[in-house]
């Protein structure tokens, strides 16, 4: 842990975390001294840099759009406030839990995880997911080996098949209805070691 | 005796069957097999009962026990085991090699090693020092020892692949759970193969002349067993790659490359004492990313075709023989001996897959359920190795108590678990298997939900599954792939699932515009070219028109390259198109001459 005292995790701050998100001791300890590590400059928050410092999102097709997506859910609405303090770090992660069928968990259901996804395609945060938005994420994903004219007729084929009321745009029910037969529960979840 | 007979006439004709025999009858046996596979589908019924397994060798014992009635020869219908393992097991094992879910696998890779291994070894032991306690008290008609009796725990201890995979086929669980029993049956004949090799051995040294060096030899041999036979699969299996990679003209080779190559490995691997089996899978789930990019269109369908061909072939003729050897083989019944060996089958496997669960669930993301448990410990079928195994015992005095006792545990497995599988799992709502196709839209959130949950990992610090397949995608693409696949297929290779789905499903479209088939207004293909089509004509004012527009399927087929055997019918569509708004990005009504009528 660091030197200076308002960096330490206080057992007070370590419950509340542990009401609100399911983890359990160990790993928000852990989770911590991850967060520690990240926070280079030692300033108590994270900023976009430090997470983009993560030296295996820089190769991730999708990395800037995950750190993206990671502030946007982090609950901060200002525009300014870019920061992400520990809180809000394990709030975000808490997403991925496991899902415990027995546990009633607020934080990690399926359509919590489905939003985070969905997230990552709305750029402009309208809540639509658009045909120009669709293509940027495909390019980004498919992009060196195939022409602009192939990815226009990929996403014109995705879109319609979701698209049921044919707005030519996605909301999030017609996310989730298109996604419903994927087991996003085993796929979006990590295994938070103790 | 031809050479005796000197002729005194000069024949018409001439019988002479013993220059044919042996290809004769298996070619006899082999189409008996299919008659009776398909006398039973066209019984109405049959077969949601009955597992085609379980029917086959009813119908081999029954044709068996008129064989005997009529005195012919046991040995033309006995399962010789070295036919067994060196022709008819190899074609199942590849065929579950090459269509395995790979994913799945490498996603459960931890509990089915352990399943595999400790499981296997423990069911092994259990019941071999579980028989070898009751065989103290003298309950036996013959001797055993202990040694025998580790090596009949060898042979009667495993989940066989052939039985996992004819039941649970027909089964349709979720894949998850089938991944996990048929990885275990595939795996764990590394821990057989080396138990059973290693305690032939030692019955043949002697009991009494064992010595630490032996224990310690195999103990290591455990390893040599496993990853030998992945090494010699993998090896294999790039050299079929890198041949396939230089077949562009003449792809007729393809399919010889694609059977042979990993049956060399089977049989090299079975050379060597290593585990065949798993060369053999591997060989085929490792080769198939790599030679499906090699090949043309045509040659990958027909060697997949050709695969499943010669695996249902083997597949039936086992089962039948397996009914045919029940009469023909040497036995001795002892009821105390079978009933033991069948219950402590049962326990050992329930209660080993219970504690296994206990651990594995602590580490795992999605938990084994009770209900999935039980399909675990139920599921643990014997099959055709087993007998296999136990024909090829060496012949000490319990040897056909030992035959007898597994046979009669296969038909327990078969009839008794393979009858009841389905029923039980319906009841207790195990979950099925996703049957459908992925569309674009699964396939390309699956993609963007790897690369998340590679990059969460990242962020949390946790190198998990996820980690692990996305590191191993780059260097696939960057290092190996380069290596094993042709020029020309690298660069028209599409380096992500997403492209080669599109193609299928485009493909897909076309071929049912030729055949007339699905909603027209569903089909991407149709609905491309008809704006392709508005879009040329420009537009012609705010005034209602109709036109004739006639496009041809076959072009747009020969666009996608696709060759279909059977046009010799193009059909054109005339489609009468109305306008109803003006605004390009307005609704189009259609409105076809078969009657269709589209928006």
């Amino acid at each position: 842990m660091g030197n200076n005292s308002s960096l330490m995790l206080r057992d007070e701050e370590i419950d509340v975390i542990t009401n609100e998100t399911e983890f359990n001791r160990n790993q928000i300890v852990r989770l911590y001294s991850r967060f520690l590590s990240l926070d280079k400059k030692g300033q108590g928050f994270l900023e976009r840099e430090d997470l983009m410092n993560v030296p295996e999102l820089a190769v991730n097709p999708l990395g800037d759009r995950i750190v993206d997506a990671f502030f946007t859910l982090s609950g901060d609405e200002l525009e300014s406030e870019k920061r992400l303090n520990f809180r809000q770090f394990v709030r975000v992660l808490a997403f991925f839990q496991p899902i415990d069928r027995t546990k009633k968990n607020s934080l990690n259901g399926r359509k919590d995880k489905l939003k985070f996804a969905f997230i990552m395609y709305d750029l402009n945060k309208n809540g639509c997911i658009t045909r120009e938005e669709f293509k940027v994420i495909l390019n980004s994903m498919v992009g060196a080996n195939i022409t602009t004219d192939q990815l226009d007729k990929i996403a014109d084929r995705t879109i319609e098949e979701a698209d049921v009321d044919h707005d030519g745009r996605i909301s999030f029910q017609e996310f989730c209805k298109a996604m419903e037969k994927t087991d996003i529960e085993e796929k979006m979840s990590i295994r938070f070691l103790n | 005796d031809d050479e005796d007979e000197k002729l005194t006439r000069f024949p018409v004709m001439r019988v002479d069957f013993s220059e044919v025999k042996v290809p004769l009858i298996i070619a006899i046996w082999l189409v008996t097999a299919c008659i009776a596979k398909m006398i039973f589908h066209h019984i109405p019924h049959l077969l949601e009962m009955f597992p085609d397994s379980s029917l086959l060798i009813m119908f081999g014992l029954i044709v068996g026990i008129i064989l005997n009635v009529l005195h012919v020869d046991k040995s033309t219908f006995n399962l010789d085991n070295e036919v067994f393992m060196l022709y008819l097991l190899p074609p199942l094992v590849f065929d579950a090699g090459y269509f395995m879910p790979a994913r799945q696998f490498f996603d459960n890779l931890g509990s089915i090693l352990t399943f595999a291994m400790i499981g296997t070894t423990f069911n092994i032991v259990a019941i071999a020092l579980s028989l070898y306690a009751v065989s103290l008290t003298g309950l036996f008609s013959v001797e055993v020892n202990v040694v025998e009796l580790l090596l009949f725990g060898s042979v009667a201890g495993d989940v066989d692949p052939v039985a996992v995979i004819v039941i649970f086929e027909e089964l349709g669980v979720n894949d998850v759970l089938f991944i996990s029993v048929f990885g275990e049956s595939l795996l764990n004949d590394g821990v057989s193969v080396l138990f059973y090799n290693i305690f032939k051995a030692f019955v043949e040294i002697g009991p009494e002349n064992i010595i630490t060096q032996d224990v310690v030899n195999g103990f290591f041999a455990y390893f040599i067993v496993c990853f030998g036979g992945l090494a010699i699969g993998l090896i294999f299996a790039a050299i079929s790659a890198f041949l396939t990679r230089f077949t562009k003209d003449i792809d007729i080779l393809n399919p010889v490359y694609v059977l042979v190559i990993p049956y060399m490995a089977f049989l090299v691997a079975e050379a060597l004492s290593l585990s065949s089996i798993i060369a053999a899978v591997f060989c085929g789930a490792a080769m198939k990313m790599y030679v499906k990019e090699n090949m043309p269109e045509r040659s990958a369908s027909a060697t997949a075709y050709l695969i499943k061909v010669l695996s249902l072939s083997s597949e039936t003729v086992i089962f039948l023989f397996l009914g045919l050897s029940t009469v023909s083989s040497d036995h001795h019944w002892d009821s105390s001996f079978i009933v033991l060996t069948v219950v402590f089958c049962f326990v050992y496997r329930a209660l080993a897959v219970v504690v296994l669960c206990q651990i594995l669930n602590k580490f795992r993301v999605q938990k084994y359920s009770k209900v999935d448990q039980f399909i675990l410990a139920y599921g643990g079928l014997r099959g055709a190795i087993a007998y296999g195994l136990a024909v090829a015992l060496p012949n000490f005095p319990a040897k056909p108590m030992f035959v007898t006792c597994t046979i009669i545990i296969i038909y327990f497995t078969v009839f008794l678990q393979g009858l009841t599988l389905k029923p039980i799992a319906q009841f207790l709502q195990v979950e099925k298997k996703n049957e459908h196709e992925p569309t674009m839209t699964e396939c390309i959130y699956q993609e963007l939900i790897d690369a998340t949950m590679s990059g969460m990992e990242d962020i949390a610090g946790q190198k998990g599954h996820n980690w692990i397949r996305e590191n191993f995608k780059s260097f696939n693409n960057n290092y190996i792939k380069r290596i094993l696949i042709n020029k020309e297929a690298q660069r028209n290779m599409d380096k992500t699932k997403i492209v080669r789905l599109y193609r299928r499903l485009q493909l897909q479209d076309a071929q049912n515009l030729v055949k007339v088939s699905g909603d027209l207004s569903k089909n991407q293909v149709f609905v491309d070219a008809l704006l392709q089509h508005t879009k040329t004509r420009g537009s012609r004012g705010n005034t209602l028109y109709s036109s004739r527009v006639s496009f041809s399927p076959h072009d747009t087929m020969e666009q996608h390259g696709i060759v279909d055997y059977d046009i010799d019918r193009s059909p054109t569509r005339s489609i009468e198109r109305t306008r109803s708004d003006p605004l390009s990005n307005a609704r189009v009504e259609i409105r076809l001459s078969n009657g269709q009528h589209i928006v």
